[in-house]
């Protein structure tokens, strides 16, 4: 067996066993050091596997030789291979991007521990991207939430501690509701991996656990994934977290979350529950469409210029929901694409935040007068990702717009207002990136001050890498839509 | 039938034990309550013959956390803030969740029988195959440690995560120093007698009882966690007689640190060794050329590595809750 087999474990195990020596470091440098370069061999991992599934489609490993459901197995299909690329992407940029703005925030002392629950932290979501097991997936949750509530506490704003035991609490409501569901649906099947659910629930759909357990695991992963309304822990853990952490956590926690819905909506319930699907498109367009519309009108009127990218986070949230509800081949395809596109979005842009904080100290709007004059090549990266968060063509936010709109336009009856509900969104997408982008050109700068005040080369660059790759995806959308068609295909036709 | 009233005794106990938490206003009370709580716990895991969780409840349940829930006192104000007015929504919000979840129980198959799915799939397998694959009699530590020690790899690095955050937010570790040591003297209660003699005639059986749980654990109930729990209780007990300062003399906080991390990696480690000699990640059965012997080796070292992970972050919390002002 050579080291290429056991890719999916590596790319668990290897951040994971990482964080304890980084925790065992004396110096803050040293520590990112270690973190930045376990994160870029874990990306460089997820573009094997990448390229693995693509080449010979779902990967699969029995961990410790205990072949499924005895042992627990790990699996990695198109969508698993989507999620990891995004979970090591955002990080090893964040965590390139962001150590100025951490060395700010972190006294070095501590700086080993934050890099330690960084690495957790990425190490817990490619957990829970690699599992092929339900009870699994609840572990690698635990250790993935921790972590983040850990690098969320890190901000300096003393907000961040309220702001995270909100999240904490939160969290860890949706992670036993989880749990419950799988508890439930372990004492109707015996079983805990995902392949073997999917056949065994066959004999007992329709009984009553069963039927409760979808509802908790559901309405638990919604509570994890930020659908509005259960949306209320993000704004504020967004905004107080150290800005490289926002970087990282907004381009994938979410995601993870509605990943593992996705899988088990589709893969375990949707072959077996009678209507279940039906049930579930009732249950989240609804609450996408609400968040779609109600976000964007909320992200508006903010002051701040992060919480008004996470509200507008939440109403991204919300498409991705929308596309989903619609159980449909192309509303998945459209939910993953957008996923991926979505990340690449607000990765940008919450990187230009990191950007802006460096030079002017705040992220309030008021204080960011001026700024597009005094930061051009910043500001220009941020208009270019922002113009892929609207969706104009030419940018990958198109791509993934254009596929929404197509498989909205599928439901028979619904097609034109879901589509206007859309295009209403978008339209405040305009509306809220333009207040900001307005003040930023054409503002006047406080103490009428001019002078152009650019953030160090490697940032700029790495920013402006980060938003080209909005436009490159928008050209040259083959390997998301791959990743996203296979991850499709998998879903619907149950997991083998 | 006296297991069944034994049952309904204990769960109506539990009842009252859990509205007696909610209507507590002293904080100190309501976490002596949850001390209870868990032991209650425990005790109805025993009659389930589920005599390992029913040790790990009775050791982080009722000991460490209600020691570390005390210590944690300290810091806050003892009596509830008064709430806000959303008192009623919490309430009907967790009356509809336990709604649903006793509607569902009504679907569930009755306690004990053989033919619930649960019992008709891997559970048999495992009882089957245990003796062959793993041999060793206690088969809740062969599914923890082998069957399914992916999860329980896990679950050590959730344990080191919240020790990482406890010493990143509070202090310990290589990150702050403890300011309670800096500005006065703690003896604990030193100057009490009963409880100085008792302690000292405790102690050393307590380690040592941890000690054999430690390794013991294929054999009985038990196994790192609660190894780790119980020497943790041990050490807890000498600090709270002897003072923080001692406690802190014998086993400095750079160790804690060093166990914390090194249990988990010593896990992690058994894993890659695993891949190493060719076979999976946390396959045991290559280490060594009998896989039986190989099996014994992964699970004992891997118990260690937890006992090391579980003991060095329980103390660290400890520490950085009670050597704080």
């Amino acid at each position: 067996m050579n080291l290429a087999d056991h890719l999916p474990a590596l790319q668990v195990a290897l951040p994971l066993l990482t964080a304890p020596l980084v925790i065992l470091l004396r110096t803050g440098f040293l520590a990112w050091l270690a973190a930045l370069l376990a994160s870029l061999v874990s990306l460089g991992l997820a573009l094997l596997l990448t390229a693995a599934v693509l080449e010979t489609g779902t990967q699969h490993y029995a961990v410790g030789g205990w072949a499924p459901p005895f042992g627990i197995a790990l699996t990695v299909d198109g969508l698993s291979a989507l999620v990891l690329l995004l979970i090591t992407g955002a990080s090893s940029l964040a965590l390139a991007g962001g150590r100025q703005s951490l060395r700010l925030d972190i006294d070095n002392r501590r700086a080993p521990m934050f890099y330690g629950a960084w690495l957790i932290a990425m190490a817990g979501l490619c957990g829970i991207a690699v599992a092929g097991d339900a009870f699994n997936v609840f572990v690698f949750m635990e250790i993935s939430s921790l972590a983040t509530y850990i690098l969320i506490a890190a901000g300096r704003d003393r907000r961040a501690l309220s702001a995270v035991f909100k999240y904490l609490i939160i969290g860890t409501i949706g992670a036993t509701f989880y749990l419950i569901g799988v508890g439930f649906i372990y004492m109707m099947t015996g079983t805990l991996n995902f392949a073997d659910m999917a056949l065994r629930l066959n004999d007992v759909i329709e009984t009553r656990p069963i039927i409760i357990a979808a509802g908790f695991i559901t309405i638990g992963l919604a509570l994890k994934a930020a659908i509005f309304p259960l949306h209320i822990w993000l704004p504020r853990a967004y905004t107080y977290a150290p800005n490289a952490v926002t970087v990282f956590i907004a381009a994938c926690s979410t995601k993870v979350s509605i990943y593992i819905l996705l899988r088990f909506n589709y893969a375990v319930f949707h072959g077996n529950l009678l209507g279940h699907s039906d049930l579930f498109a009732v249950f989240i367009i609804p609450l996408a469409l609400s968040g779609i519309l109600l976000a964007s009108a909320i992200a508006i009127y903010q002051v701040n210029l992060k919480k008004m990218l996470a509200f507008s986070s939440v109403a991204q949230i919300g498409y991705i929901a929308l596309a989903a509800g619609l159980a449909s081949q192309a509303g998945l395809v459209a939910a993953l694409l957008h996923m991926f596109n979505h990340a690449l979005a607000k990765g940008t842009l919450f990187l230009c935040v990191v950007a802006f904080v460096l030079t002017s100290r705040s992220a309030t709007i008021a204080n960011l007068h001026g700024i597009g004059r005094r930061m051009p090549w910043t500001m220009a990266a941020f208009v270019l990702a922002a113009l892929s968060l609207v969706g104009v063509p030419g940018t990958a936010g198109f791509i993934s717009k254009w596929y929404l709109v197509t498989a909205v336009m599928e439901v028979p009856g619904w097609g034109v207002p879901l589509v206007v509900a859309i295009i209403a969104s978008s339209l405040m997408a305009v509306v809220y990136v333009w207040k900001f982008v307005e003040v930023a050109y054409y503002g006047k700068a406080p103490g009428d001050d001019t002078a152009a005040m650019e953030v160090a080369l490697p940032l700029r660059a790495l920013i402006w890498v980060a938003a080209l790759s909005n436009v490159y995806f928008g050209l040259f959308p083959q390997l998301p839509l791959a990743l996203a068609q296979s991850g499709t295909s998998t879903l619907l036709g149950g997991l083998n | 039938m006296t297991t069944l009233l034994i049952g309904i005794f204990l769960l109506s106990l539990l009842v009252i034990t859990a509205i007696a938490i909610v209507r507590a206003t002293d904080l100190f009370s309501a976490v002596m309550l949850s001390g209870i709580f868990s032991l209650l716990m425990a005790l109805n895991f025993f009659l389930l013959d589920a005599a390992d969780v029913a040790l790990t409840e009775a050791a982080v349940g009722a000991g460490v956390a209600t020691v570390l829930l005390l210590a944690g006192l300290r810091l806050t104000p003892s009596t509830e803030a008064k709430g806000r007015s959303l008192r009623a929504l919490s309430i009907g919000i967790i009356a509809a969740v336990a709604l649903l979840m006793i509607y569902a129980s009504f679907g569930q198959p009755s306690l004990g029988d053989p033919l619930a799915p649960a019992q008709q799939h891997v559970a048999p397998w495992y009882i089957e195959k245990t003796p062959e694959l793993v041999d060793i009699p206690n088969i809740v530590t062969a599914v923890l440690a082998s069957f399914r020690g992916y999860d329980t790899l896990g679950e050590v690095f959730v344990v080191l995560t919240a020790g990482i955050g406890v010493m990143f937010l509070l202090g310990g570790g290589r990150g702050k120093p403890f300011s309670r040591l800096d500005s006065k003297v703690e003896e604990g209660l030193s100057r009490h007698l009963i409880p100085k003699v008792m302690a000292r005639l405790l102690v050393p059986f307590i380690l040592l009882f941890a000690l054999f749980v430690q390794f013991h654990g294929e054999y009985s109930p038990g196994g790192g966690f609660q190894a780790g729990a119980i020497f943790v209780a041990g050490i807890i007990l000498f600090s709270l007689v002897r003072g923080e300062r001692l406690t802190l003399a014998v086993i400095p906080p750079r160790v804690l640190l060093w166990m914390s991390a090194g249990g988990a990696l010593l896990y992690g480690s058994v894993g890659l060794a695993g891949i190493a000699m060719g076979g999976n990640f946390l396959e045991y059965s290559v280490l060594a050329d009998d896989p039986v012997l190989g099996q014994h080796i992964g699970i004992i070292v891997i118990e260690l590595g937890v006992g090391l992970t579980v003991t060095g972050v329980l103390l660290s919390i400890f520490h950085a809750f009670a050597a704080r002002d």
